[in-house]
């Protein structure tokens, strides 16, 4: 049973419409915002709670209990919402249609989260790359202040709130939410220990919170319509709506919204017109964005989309971006790719991931070619094991997860290929001296 | 409090303290390269990684908060494989030089290798290599053998003030360096050296020198500044090869100064090695036994009254107190001390000495900074006002030369003596500030009081202190910042012109006939008259020397047992490191030998006799205000003369430091003209 366009909350996914606000007010955009403000902050995270939105940044915490987290009194130090719009996950495209079509829906998100949590500023850290995107927003942004939706008594609600859009400069790290907050300071993108958490000492050294793009954007449809339809989608525990990027090797690939906990091979046929060359064409699927281990066919030919379903298969939801591989694919190759990006991006912090990250990348590009011994697969595998977890954010381990998932479902490519290898270069039988 | 338990040890500690201080309560050892208790947190290297019950992943315990009932493993599994896979990623990319490298043998990374490590590295890849950075004459870098830990970048950051040091690129190819590759403008940069926890940093002078093993070790005190920073003396056979800082928070905490740390190369360049004697005119060499008769001669046909004795700056007591008793038995009042001429008044301790005290900065609330650049003067004193300052809610004001980098936020209040009068008045916009304050203090430098109003001066900065009620019997807000350390304690033994006795400018001006100077290499020969027959007594050759008639080759601060007063009034003792070169001794024995050569023998055979009959005992005492008199300068003898700054050059300000290579190579790097690039 697929989502029905009544209950999509992204109506301009596909930028059919115009994106400026008439328009998006016909869409029902900014409808009644001052009423769900008048409501309290209590009802709102109350509301958020049992609609059990989880992030949707890729970890998946309770957006309820994130915002719960925020001191209830604001004292000397003002409290900041601060968006996290550096999609960079490869893989992950979601982000970019809200902002570029669906602009108002996240303005409005803004302005009901940061009332939610006592912020009277919001901040928009916008992935550098994303200029296009990044004009769309600050027009969208005009807008809403001219209309008195943003500012001074934002939406005719007495609450002030201002919203300011900062462009990052593409570094991948930057989406680590206190290494947004670093960079957001004008420091070098590091992420910092943990605790104090950013509830407590966040941006600028007040409690912040910081929320995906999708996350944010799909609260004021939650609160118009109420937490029991946006929990009547998907599984218990994974709720609601998911706007799903599906690409690689499919016929279509798109970006949709679906109800959560949808079949994957439903997901792919329905929406990106199936895999290159049909299903058992299928070699893998990356089911969250590159930093999830991937599935080989046989698990996703039944597995759901959503956090628990592919977590009991040690892979992840993550960012829900799909990089659906058939049969042409050379695996290994790809995952080697992979694991050069997070060589790249590893912030040079944490020992495990400066030193790590380099090792790992190396050792697969050997394996690409299988000049490697049988035995190397299992040193990889725990090199891997003693950089996850062992570092201050989750980098590391995303950065290893595809690894391990490619030994735990490809180990017998990597074996061939690396018998491959020594039967094409076996070392010349050299003639002997005699004793 | 919070009661954790640590491998089944049950401690106390308080709360917000990290698991890693309650691990060692518990008496457990955390391997840590990044830690460092006088430096921020940062939590990078991983290496100190400890399970906690209930956590999901292994926590860096120097980062993660104690919670009462929190049960920690420092030796499971989990945490041994932790450290094992830390050890051996900072291992993957370190170059396999130990046997070549100076950091050999008293290296964290060797150590904890040893400790943590595997025998044997799975890493079959090619290494990192990273480009030496030039940041200057004092510290060699080999950066192949930076492990990233970022003590460096914190430490020039938050303790020495100037952030010259940071990491650029990311991830493998971080690298720690200056932004433009330029030599470090720290006067503490030599603890980089000491911080850094592999052979990254190490100091340049002592490269491919020695191995620790090999050293002496030898307590002493650092008396190229007043600060009295307790040092290690590192020697093999005759030669000092490095001075280190001791740790003592009262003083210098761990830290150290350069010119301290690294002049020691000049106590081996123009030294006074035998005794000389002035023969027509010319200096010959001679015997002790010529020099003492030659001086016998001179000083047994003259009356007291015009004999006279100057010492310098970096004597200790024993002597000073040795020659200050012979004086009095030759029947002679004139003394000095003051070589610089600083119109110190010494009716009262508190009146020449740091008397909130070091420690005592940080309990203070507003600073007065007057005629002193303490970044220069005492760069460890310095490093704890930047702390203070660090806390917040600390102005500080500055009475001197406009545009000094104090390393820290400081408010520009005149740069000269009428700014004192205003402040005393409260009609100064930095009064109010001040006088709001519940601990202010000013720091007067002694360079200040070698002016001709050098009293006034006194005077005025005494009420300063008064007007902000700075003086009490709780805490006592005046302070005299002194250059030397020597010169506390020839104060507090007095050694000073007594009943009738004639100061440093009569005894030059031809109000004696011979004259004394114990190590007073600041004495302008010009000025010396030129009938006067001159003793000098010191270790260096320096300017003094050369006028003399005859010279009495001495000992410099690591030759001899002897007793320093920092600027506090605290009295510490160093220790003999290496003998004195050649024919020269301990200073107190050549006047004691003088002495009976006089036919005015001392009372004392032994540094133990001497140290008894000398007034001033080990320790020290911190002192209040119970009496708000000030000193006897009048206030209405201020000038407008602008304040300048007694060190003119920071790297060679001393006898010693003038001798050293190393610090000329240091002047001739920072006097240069910092080159500006184009824009």
């Amino acid at each position: 049973m697929a989502l029905s366009d009544k209950d999509r909350i992204f109506t301009n996914l596909y930028g059919l419409q115009d994106w400026r606000l008439p328009a998006a007010q016909k869409r029902g955009n900014w409808d009644g915002t001052g009423g769900i403000l008048a409501k309290g902050r209590d009802w709102i995270i109350e509301e958020m709670k049992s609609s059990g939105l989880r992030g949707r940044g890729g970890a998946g915490f309770p957006t309820g209990m994130k915002w719960s987290f925020m001191p209830k009194q604001a004292s000397e130090r003002p409290h900041y919402l601060v968006v996290n719009a550096d999609e960079s996950e490869p893989g992950t495209c979601k982000d970019r249609d809200i902002i570029r079509h669906d602009p108002h829906t996240l303005i409005e998100g803004c302005l009901i989260a940061g009332f939610a949590m006592g912020a009277h500023a919001g901040y928009i850290y916008v992935r550098g790359e994303y200029y296009n995107e990044s004009r769309v927003l600050d027009a969208a942004i005009d807008e809403a202040y001219a209309a008195g939706l943003l500012g001074k008594n934002a939406a005719g609600s007495g609450w002030d709130f201002d919203l300011y859009v900062h462009r990052g400069a593409g570094a991948y790290i930057c989406g680590e939410e206190t290494a947004l907050i670093e960079s957001l300071e004008g420091k070098k993108g590091m992420p910092r220990l943990k605790p104090p958490f950013p509830a407590a000492v966040g941006l600028y050294g007040c409690p912040t919170t910081v929320n995906n793009v999708e996350t944010i954007a799909v609260v004021p449809t939650i609160l118009r319509r109420g937490a029991a339809w946006f929990a009547g989608f998907g599984r218990p525990k994974n709720s609601g709506t998911k706007i799903f990027c599906i690409q690689g090797h499919v016929n279509k690939p798109c970006n949709v919204e679906e109800e959560m906990s949808i079949p994957m091979r439903e997901l792919i046929e329905r929406h990106a017109g199936g895999v290159r060359g049909g299903w058992d064409n299928l070699m893998c699927v990356i089911p969250g964005g590159s930093s999830t281990p991937l599935l080989p066919k046989h698990i996703c030919d039944d597995v759901l989309m959503d956090f628990d379903a592919l977590r009991e298969h040690k892979s992840g939801l993550g960012t829900a971006g799909v990089i659906v591989m058939d049969k042409s694919t050379d695996i290994v190759r790809a995952i080697a790719r992979l694991s050069r990006f997070y060589k790249h991006e590893s912030c040079g912090q944490c020992t495990p991931c400066r030193e790590g990250m380099g090792w790992v990348s190396r050792m697969m590009d050997r394996m690409v070619q299988g000049r490697a011994e049988v035995e190397e697969i299992d040193v990889l595998e725990d090199v891997t094991r003693r950089i996850e977890g062992h570092t201050i954010c989750a980098l590391a381990d995303g950065g290893v997860w595809p690894v391990q998932g490619l030994i735990r479902h490809y180990r017998p490519v990597m074996e061939e290929r690396i018998a491959a290898y020594k039967a094409a270069h076996a070392a010349p039988v050299l003639p002997m001296a005699a004793e | 409090m919070a009661k954790v338990t640590v491998d089944g040890i049950e401690v106390e500690v308080p709360n917000g303290a990290t698991v890693l201080q309650a691990c060692e309560a518990a008496g457990k050892e955390i391997p840590r390269f990044c830690y460092h208790e006088r430096l921020s947190v940062a939590g990078n290297c991983r290496m100190c990684l400890v399970e906690v019950e209930k956590a999901p992943k292994p926590v860096a315990s120097c980062a993660y908060p104690v919670a009462d009932g929190m049960v920690v493993k420092t030796d499971s599994p989990v945490v041994r494989n932790a450290r094992r896979g830390v050890m051996e990623f900072l291992l993957i990319n370190h170059p396999l030089d130990c046997p070549i490298c100076d950091q050999g043998g008293e290296c964290d990374l060797q150590d904890q290798a040893m400790g943590y490590g595997m025998d044997h590295s799975r890493y079959r890849e090619a290494k990192r290599s990273v480009k030496d950075k030039n940041i200057g004459p004092l510290i060699k870098t080999i950066m192949t053998r930076c492990i990233q830990c970022t003590r460096c970048v914190r430490f020039s950051a938050e303790v020495a003030g100037t952030s010259e040091l940071g990491g650029t690129n990311r991830g493998e190819n971080l690298e720690i360096g200056t932004y433009v590759e330029q030599a470090l403008t720290s006067e503490l940069s030599g603890n980089l050296i000491d911080i850094c926890p592999v052979g990254a940093l190490t100091s340049r002078p002592y490269a491919f020198v020695a191995r620790p093993w090999e050293l002496r070790k030898t307590e002493g005190i650092d008396v190229l500044d007043a600060t009295g920073t307790n040092i290690r003396i590192d020697t093999r056979g005759p030669e000092v090869l490095r001075i280190l800082p001791r740790i003592n928070e009262d003083v210098n905490e761990e830290w150290m100064a350069d010119r301290g740390r690294f002049s020691f190369d000049g106590l081996k360049r123009k030294r006074l090695d035998r005794p000389w004697l002035r023969v027509d005119g010319k200096l010959r060499p001679a015997s002790w036994g010529e020099a003492f008769a030659a001086i016998a001669a001179k000083l047994k046909g003259l009356p007291g009254s015009r004999i006279g004795a100057i010492a310098g700056d970096l004597v200790e007591a024993e002597s000073l107190f040795a020659l200050k008793t012979l004086m009095a038995k030759l029947g002679s009042a004139n003394l000095d001390c003051r070589v610089d001429g600083a119109a110190i008044d010494v009716s009262r301790p508190d009146f020449y000495r740091f008397n909130t005290t070091i420690a005592g900065i940080e309990e203070a609330d507003a600073l007065l900074i007057v005629g002193s650049n303490p970044r220069h003067e005492s760069p460890v004193i310095n490093a704890r006002i930047r702390k203070r300052w660090a806390q917040g809610r600390f102005p500080v004001g500055l009475i001197g030369p406009v545009g000094l980098d104090l390393t820290y936020g400081h408010q520009h209040l005149g740069d000269g003596p009428a700014a004192l009068g205003t402040l005393i008045e409260g009609t100064h916009w930095f009064s109010q500030t001040f006088r709001a304050a519940k601990k202010p203090m000013v720091l007067l430098g002694r360079g200040a009081l070698a002016r001709p109003d050098g009293a006034a001066v006194l005077a005025a900065a005494w009420q300063v202190a008064a007007s902000a009620d700075a003086l009490r019997p709780d805490w006592h807000g005046f302070n005299l910042l002194h250059l030397f350390g020597g010169q506390v304690g020839a104060l507090a033994l007095g050694f000073l012109p007594g009943e009738g006795g004639q100061d440093i400018g009569g005894m030059l001006g031809g109000g004696v006939d011979a004259l004394w100077l114990l190590g007073a290499d600041g004495v302008d020969p010009a000025m010396i008259q030129p009938g006067t027959f001159v003793i000098y007594q010191g270790h260096h050759g320096d300017r003094a020397a050369s006028r003399a008639d005859v010279i009495l080759p001495g000992a410099a601060y690591t030759e001899k047992d002897g007793t320093w007063v920092n600027t506090e009034g605290r009295v510490q003792r160093g220790h003999l490191a290496i003998h004195p070169p050649g024919e020269a001794r301990e200073d107190w024995r050549i006047i004691r030998a003088a002495s009976e050569a006089l036919g005015a023998t001392l009372p004392f055979d032994t540094l133990a006799q001497l140290r008894d009959a000398m007034p001033l005992a080990e320790g020290f005492e911190r002192g209040f205000c119970t009496d708000a008199t000030g000193p006897s300068g009048d206030v209405g003898g201020l000038s407008s003369t602008a304040f300048s700054l007694p060190l003119a050059n920071y790297h060679q300000a001393d006898v010693i430091s003038r001798a050293s290579e190393v610090m000329a190579q240091c002047a001739a790097t920072y006097a240069a003209p910092l080159a500006v690039a184009a824009e």
